[in-house]
């Protein structure tokens, strides 16, 4: 299922907000790993912890959020301790960043060739010419007609899918081993989202990139993940392969959101809808915290918390699985 | 309530939008046009976009970003005036009434839903009074206790609680706020609601709430409902006819087993197709191209620089709506024939 060494490794992440009112856990106990060249998607609802995730990889939680336990390991380095300058070269080199607004990764007052011409030279070593030629191809890469024209054009030239292609070229910029893209289609319309998503594809195939994926579209998802890690309440609560996710999820909540998706083909009317809503920080409640939107919760489900067990080709937090495992320990 | 308007139409058209067209002037300013030598700039928003929609069905609109979806849904409840055109809300031309007396009436008859529940309801009342306030407007109870009697069914309406009235809008969740919202938008029993992206800014499991929700409503209260989205699965399980919009022009119109099962202009195929599905991994060569700037649109019909049937009177002469089989379709190619089945 997965390759022997993966690229990325997030071991036991947690991320807490302290308030006034006591410290709130938004990551609790997350990990899963990304294997070069892969397309992990991460799915779930705002305030899952979807993003926080991602900003956790990427070393750009902001406080007062902060790491409060675990490690995270890139290419068999741990990079959560990173000091704060180490950390920088990192980001950029090895790990690129496209976020869901393009315009609040763009500096307006420079020319989009500028700014990746400055990314490549802070990044790689590269004279100007050798920059503005990477620049270049680096734009045509992404899609960008006129490339030696658009590349003296500043962002607000750019319409919003351009605008998102030149954010994937600058996180291409130093050819990082790991993409992590959170919402990177959201705001575009869906022919360009399309575009875009066929664009994220080519380069994991063609790169060896590996791409974590945010999103809570799950039509992204199965057409661009391989697998997919489903997030509840700052938890995992099923992980594996993206056919099984979409089409047997083991987990209810899984079950529950895929049903609650509109689609076009087959029945309409009656969307079926998962009731109550996914508890705020500060109401966790114990156990399974899906529990009380959960129709198939028993006992167990109330009191102990299911750690992600092995249910065919993925993992899923669920005790309904439970006794596929071996007895379970008192 | 006083019988201000017409007896209702025979074919129980609710409203009738005709030739509805929306300029906007975005010309740089008086000075330095006269300076620079630089045109006069409009955006045609709207350019001649008819359609009616009968009492009880939900007529959606579709369309991208720019194709002025919206601006529809702000000419019909009167938060913009069109350039030309006309609408008629139940056998009442809306462009007639100049005082805002006249408008009341109507205005009760018509809501809106918005998109975004952060920004439609003011963070500093209670609820309570964003919901009682259509209701104290149109006068519509007469003393203190019955209109805390109805902003309490009103809550219970949309599966709130009546307690949940003492709380200012930031103690609620966005799916909870657009449920507010349509309580609102319900409180002085309207017969049209006018809903703009309302499930837009919704996760999916509370889209689907708030999706059901809508329909319940609207199968008690017999509403009838334009619904705006750009998201055709949303369409496809809410509405019953669709019309679909590209750059201010509608360019085809049909029920919504038409539109999916049959789409027939080359846009709403490209929108069909674009989609990203749950059950299509394979890849898929997506369409290039995009929506092209409204300030100066392509001539002829505005879709040809995108469109694999197009040739040369495409790009020199504007198709108008004709009926094809069931379904309204501005394309010289479909008109011609020369289109393959989709």
């Amino acid at each position: 299922m997965q390759s022997p060494e993966p690229l990325l490794k997030v071991d036991h992440l947690r991320v807490e907000i302290p308030t006034r009112r006591g410290v709130l856990l938004a990551i609790d106990d997350v990990s899963f790993e990304i294997a070069p060249g892969e397309v992990l998607g991460v799915v779930g609802e705002s305030g899952a912890g979807k993003s926080l995730t991602g900003a956790a990889i990427i070393g750009l939680l902001e406080p007062p959020l902060r790491m409060a336990g675990g490690s995270i390991t890139l290419g068999g380095r741990r990079i959560d301790m990173l000091p704060h300058e180490a950390m920088r070269r990192v980001r950029g080199k090895e790990i690129g960043a496209i976020f869901q607004d393009p315009l609040t990764s763009l500096n307006p007052l420079y020319t989009v060739g500028h700014q990746l011409i400055e990314t490549i030279r802070t990044h790689l070593d590269m004279g100007p010419g050798e920059a503005q030629a990477r620049a270049l191809s680096l734009l045509r890469e992404v899609g960008i007609a006129a490339a030696d024209k658009r590349i003296d054009h500043f962002p607000h030239q750019f319409s919003g899918g351009m605008r998102q292609r030149v954010v994937i070229a600058l996180a291409l910029a130093a050819n990082p081993r790991l993409i992590v893209a959170d919402e990177p289609t959201t705001a575009l319309d869906v022919s360009i989202q399309a575009q875009i998503i066929a664009l994220l594809k080519r380069l994991g195939r063609d790169h060896g990139t590996a791409i974590m994926l945010v999103t809570h579209d799950m039509g992204v998802i199965a057409e661009t993940a391989h697998r997919v890690a489903v997030m509840y309440a700052g938890r995992i609560v099923e992980i594996g392969p993206v056919r099984d996710i979409v089409d047997r999820p083991s987990h209810p909540y899984t079950v529950g959101l895929m049903a609650s998706i509109p689609r076009i083909r087959g029945r309409r009317g009656r969307l079926l809808q998962i009731d109550g809503a996914m508890p705020r920080l500060n109401a966790i409640p114990p156990g399974c915290p899906f529990n009380p939107r959960c129709s198939d919760a028993f006992d167990r489900c109330r009191r102990e918390r299911p750690n992600l067990m092995p249910v065919g080709d993925g993992l899923a937090a669920c005790w309904l699985h439970a006794d596929a495992l071996q007895p379970t320990l008192a | 309530m006083p019988m201000l308007c017409s007896p209702p139409l025979p074919d129980d058209t609710i409203l009738e939008v005709n030739d509805l067209t929306r300029h906007f002037d975005v010309s740089p300013p008086g000075l330095e046009r006269l300076l620079s030598g630089k045109p006069r700039a409009m955006v045609k928003a709207l350019d001649g976009v008819s359609f009616t929609i009968k009492r009880g069905e939900t007529f959606a609109l579709v369309g991208e970003s720019g194709c002025g979806k919206t601006t529809v849904a702000r000419c019909i409840v009167g938060l913009s005036r069109p350039t030309a055109g006309n609408i008629v809300f139940d056998g009442v031309d809306l462009g007639r009434l100049r005082r805002r007396k006249a408008m009341a009436p109507i205005r009760r008859r018509m809501q809106m839903i918005f998109q975004d529940p952060y920004a439609s309801l003011n963070p500093r009342w209670r609820v309570r009074r964003i919901i009682a306030e259509p209701l104290v407007t149109h006068g519509l109870v007469t003393n203190r206790a019955e209109l805390r009697v109805r902003v309490g069914e009103l809550l219970d309406l949309v599966r709130l609680s009546a307690e949940d009235g003492d709380k200012f809008p930031h103690e609620f969740s966005g799916g909870q706020r657009q449920r507010i919202s349509i309580a609102r938008a319900l409180a002085a029993h309207p017969e049209f609601l006018v809903c703009d992206e309302p499930t837009s800014a919704l996760d999916v499991s509370v889209q689907a709430q708030t999706l059901n929700l809508m329909k319940d409503l609207q199968r008690g209260f017999g509403l009838t409902y334009l619904f705006i989205s750009h998201n055709l699965a949303v369409i496809y399980q809410i509405s019953d006819r669709v019309g679909v919009m590209y750059l201010g022009r509608l360019v085809e119109v049909a029920t919504a087993d038409q539109i999916f099962a049959r789409p027939r202009h080359p846009y709403t195929r490209l929108l069909l197709e674009t989609i990203p599905r749950l059950d299509a991994s394979g890849d898929r060569e997506p369409v290039a191209g995009e929506v092209p700037n409204p300030i100066d649109p392509p001539s002829g019909c505005a879709f040809h620089p995108r469109c694999p049937y197009a040739n040369s009177r495409c790009r020199g002469e504007r198709p108008s709506l004709l009926v094809a089989g069931e379904t309204l379709v501005a394309c010289h190619a479909v008109e011609e024939g020369r289109l393959p089945e989709g």
